[in-house]
């Protein structure tokens, strides 16, 4: 089932991909099918990847779906899986009682009770660690970190314990955590609560990381992840919590390495996750005013990096832009550029560019802060010098 | 029997601060000053150390240790004793495979402290959990973890009980619920906690109740780990959320070089227990009978979900910090002391004496231990190396992880893939 959404306004689900396929040639083969009708409304379709055994028909949805702001779709996946499994549970400062600082808990306690949605003092590396060991014997925590930026303090429990005790311990105990936390560079938040912890994490072995960026992909994404065997850590954006879209009736769950084809395009791969993604589909109404065809995939999974869709994309394409929030040093993107030279080196035909957010603690002023993450202007630019 | 708990809110005011490089006096028969209520502050905390014990057995306040625990059959005793000399034992072996080359990096050896281990985790049921630090070989022995899977483990074959993958400070088991294995001090109290809280969630949520009552976690740590944020944050939660856990300090009095006494404003940590509201206990932790009675009431306090209780066991290393660590900041006066405290030795002295065994019967105890160890030896030596093939299992419970394929590269060319880890 594909879904629409945008920052500004909702639009109707798109037709769903054939059930039975492989996700990636389903993928393919919904992508010709929608852009036809992507361009001529020229509205901004999104359409996310979809396993090949969801609920889906190809002909139309079961049901119109229902209206939800990207924090409620999360909680949709939370309240979902903890009524299926009782050994969910949620661990977090403020999730229980005063349902979450960005109400991603809301009304969880009263329906699940106050052990299964444990207020935590403030203690984010012990809170963290009880995770662990709470999952060694059998639960499946998702450990909230108030602010990613929080979860700093809990790196020695996410990077010894977390991710790697299935391995020290031969493989006999797993860890099925879910660790979540809006992160990014909001409205002046400060340097503190502008972080953003994907470059921070991406060595650990052991983990896995994903990014949220549309209520759609949230809540299939969540689902995804509590019920991983491995340790997730799912990225939110403190920007996109209220964003709308229409998401289906249906269960419906994501695939965790899996990236999703925004804006299908013949002329560059945009490699982009989380808030960038809106910045980079901005940019591409302008792009297309100007005769380019940009392809946009949100990678989603920032570790493993769905590779499989981005090497088409760039055989494809020849030319590829990465536009992320994290810091030019030791970003994600840098992990992705040097990812993509060592496979696909012989299918670009220029070298490929990387927009990051400035290497300085974001400031508090408007317009310094601006100045940090990366605008549409300079995705146009770019994309205008890439293809030269 | 009266209750630590009783005592334990009226903690003896005997000061613990013992300079650097002072010895301890031998400690007097005490008084019951353990159990008098304090009824003025102490003009001074830096005093001459008594070893204060918990003394839960009323009426036998001023008696000599050997009396005091009658309680003890003779099948425990020889329980007691053949554990602490499995672990003595064991450990010497793993001196020796060391400076041999079969052994290799940190080890951290646990000579002298056997009591604690052997007091504590014997009191346990199989699906009660050990957490410990990276002193760990012990705790496992005595959890259960047979000695050939804990050698081939030090010697990082694919036998061991972590498939070579832990060494040392990693020791896991699954099937012993011995819960590891740490390398940095005090990130094993939150997975203990965990594992606490696991319990109590087993019990009011999934509505699984054990016969006895909660499962118990035993969380194992030092004296240098009682300065640690995650000791007291633990502390904290476990006593918030009444979760059934003992946390035993084995209080050794030394932190590879740095003595408590050096890094602690107040060395008394057992006092630490009461500011969280949960019982604090010391005691002598060169003898295993009184380890074990307070072992067994604080087990049996978190069994029936009255909460946690830290315990501060007085104990010493014999060896150095590892078998890296040259140990030349402790004074001879001060290891001759505790060498004279050896808990086997005090307990098989406590055998004979009340005629709970013969000599002989010990010494074929140790001699059945020796060949227990020589064999978990023998057996390491002949256990194959993990392959190169083994490098990449285990990274992930769920291999989907890796995005890497067998052959190094990226999977990108496999779309099965990307076909995800969730079952709708």
């Amino acid at each position: 089932m594909a879904a629409a959404s945008s920052l500004h306004a909702t639009a109707a689900p798109v037709a769903a991909a054939a059930a039975g396929s492989r996700s990636v040639s389903a993928a393919r083969s919904v992508r010709v099918a929608g852009s036809g009708a992507a361009r001529a409304g020229g509205r901004m379709v999104a359409r996310a990847a979809t396993k090949a055994d969801s609920p889906a028909s190809a002909a139309s949805s079961k049901s119109d779906g229902h209206e939800v702001l990207l924090f409620e779709a999360l909680r949709e996946a939370l309240i979902e899986e903890m009524k299926v499994d009782p050994t969910v549970c949620v661990f977090g400062e403020d999730v229980g009682h005063y349902g979450g600082s960005y109400k991603v808990t809301k009304g969880l306690a009263d329906m699940f009770g106050d052990l299964r949605v444990l207020d935590t003092p403030i203690a984010e590396n012990s809170f963290t660690g009880m995770g662990v060991g709470a999952a060694m014997k059998g639960l499946r925590p998702v450990i909230e970190g108030m602010n990613m930026g929080f979860l700093l303090l809990a790196y020695n429990q996410i990077s010894n314990n977390c991710g790697m005790l299935h391995y020290t311990s031969g493989g006999q105990f797993k860890i099925p955590v879910v660790i979540r936390g809006p992160g990014g560079v909001g409205r002046q938040l400060g340097a503190e609560h502008s972080q953003r912890l994907e470059s921070y994490f991406q060595s650990i072995p052991g983990l896995q990381m994903v990014a949220c960026s549309t209520p759609y992909n949230a809540k299939g994404l969540m689902k995804a992840a509590i019920r991983s065997e491995n340790p997730v850590v799912l990225f939110e954006h403190v920007l996109l919590y209220n964003l709308k879209e229409k998401i289906p009736d249906e269960e419906y769950v994501l695939c965790l390495e899996e990236a999703e084809m925004v804006r299908p395009g013949e002329h560059v791969t945009i490699l982009t996750y989380s808030r960038m993604r809106y910045h980079v589909m901005q940019a591409a109404k302008t792009l297309v005013n100007k005769g380019y065809d940009p392809e946009v995939i949100d990678i989603r999974s920032l570790k493993p990096f769905d590779l499989h869709t981005i090497g088409n994309s760039i055989k494809k394409t020849h030319r590829v832009l990465i536009v992320e929030e994290c810091m030019r040093t030791g970003g994600i993107g840098a992990s992705l550029r040097s990812a993509i030279i060592d496979n696909f080196w012989d299918y670009l035909d220029a070298p490929i560019m990387c927009l990051s957010s400035q290497d300085v603690p974001t400031p508090y002023a408007a317009p310094l802060e601006d100045a940090t993450v990366v605008q549409p202007a300079q995705i146009v630019a770019a994309v205008e010098q890439i293809c030269q | 029997m009266a209750s630590f708990t009783a005592a334990a809110k009226f903690l003896a005011p005997v000061a613990a601060a013992r300079s650097g490089g002072d010895s301890r006096a031998p400690p007097p028969p005490f008084p019951s000053a353990s159990l008098r209520p304090r009824r003025k502050p102490a003009p001074s905390r830096l005093r001459t150390v008594l070893a204060v014990s918990s003394d839960v057995l009323s009426g036998n306040k001023s008696a000599p240790a050997a009396a005091a625990h009658s309680a003890v059959t003779r099948e425990e005793a020889l329980e007691l004793y053949e554990d602490m000399v499995l672990g003595r034992i064991f450990e010497d072996m793993c001196a020796q495979m060391y400076y041999r080359g079969k052994m290799f990096g940190f080890v951290h050896l646990y000579n002298g402290q056997e009591a604690v281990s052997t007091g504590f985790i014997k009191q346990l049921n199989q699906a009660d959990c050990v957490v410990s630090t990276y002193r760990d070989h012990v705790h496992a022995l005595s959890k259960g973890v047979p000695a050939r899977s804990v050698m081939a483990e030090l010697f990082g074959k694919a036998t061991g009980c972590c498939r070579g993958q832990g060494g040392s400070m990693h020791m896991f088991s699954a099937p012993h619920n011995l819960l590891g294995g740490f390398a940095f001090i005090g990130e094993g109290i939150p997975v203990a906690t965990g594992a606490a809280f696991a319990a109590k969630y087993r019990h009011e949520v999934l509505k699984e109740s054990g016969p006895d009552g909660l499962d118990v976690t035993l969380a194992f740590f030092g004296d240098g780990t009682c300065n640690n944020g995650q000791f007291f944050e633990c502390l904290n939660m476990a006593q918030l959320w009444k979760l059934p856990i003992v946390f035993v300090v084995e209080n050794n009095l030394w932190a590879i070089g740095m003595s408590h006494l050096r890094a602690t404003s107040d060395p008394e940590i057992y006092k630490k227990g009461p500011a969280f509201g949960m019982p604090g206990v010391h005691v002598d932790g060169m003898d295993v009978l009184k380890v074990r009675e307070v072992a067994k009431e604080a087990i049996e306090r978190a069994r029936r979900g009255e909460g946690p209780t830290l315990v501060e066991c007085e104990t010493y290393r014999f060896r150095g910090h590892s078998l890296a660590d040259p140990d030349e900041l402790r004074k001879p006066d001060e290891k001759s002391h505790y060498a004279a405290r050896d808990p086997i030795t005090a307990l098989k002295k406590y055998i004979i004496e009340q005629n709970l065994a013969t000599e002989s019967e010990l010494k074929s105890i140790e001699k059945k231990i020796d060949d227990v160890v020589e064999e978990a030896v023998e057996f390491a030596d002949a256990s194959p190396l993990p392959p190169r093939s083994q490098l990449l299992e285990n990274v992930f419970s769920d291999p989907k992880g890796f995005g890497i394929g067998p052959d190094g590269k990226y999977r990108c060319e496999d779309p099965l893939f990307t076909q995800g880890t969730a079952q709708v």
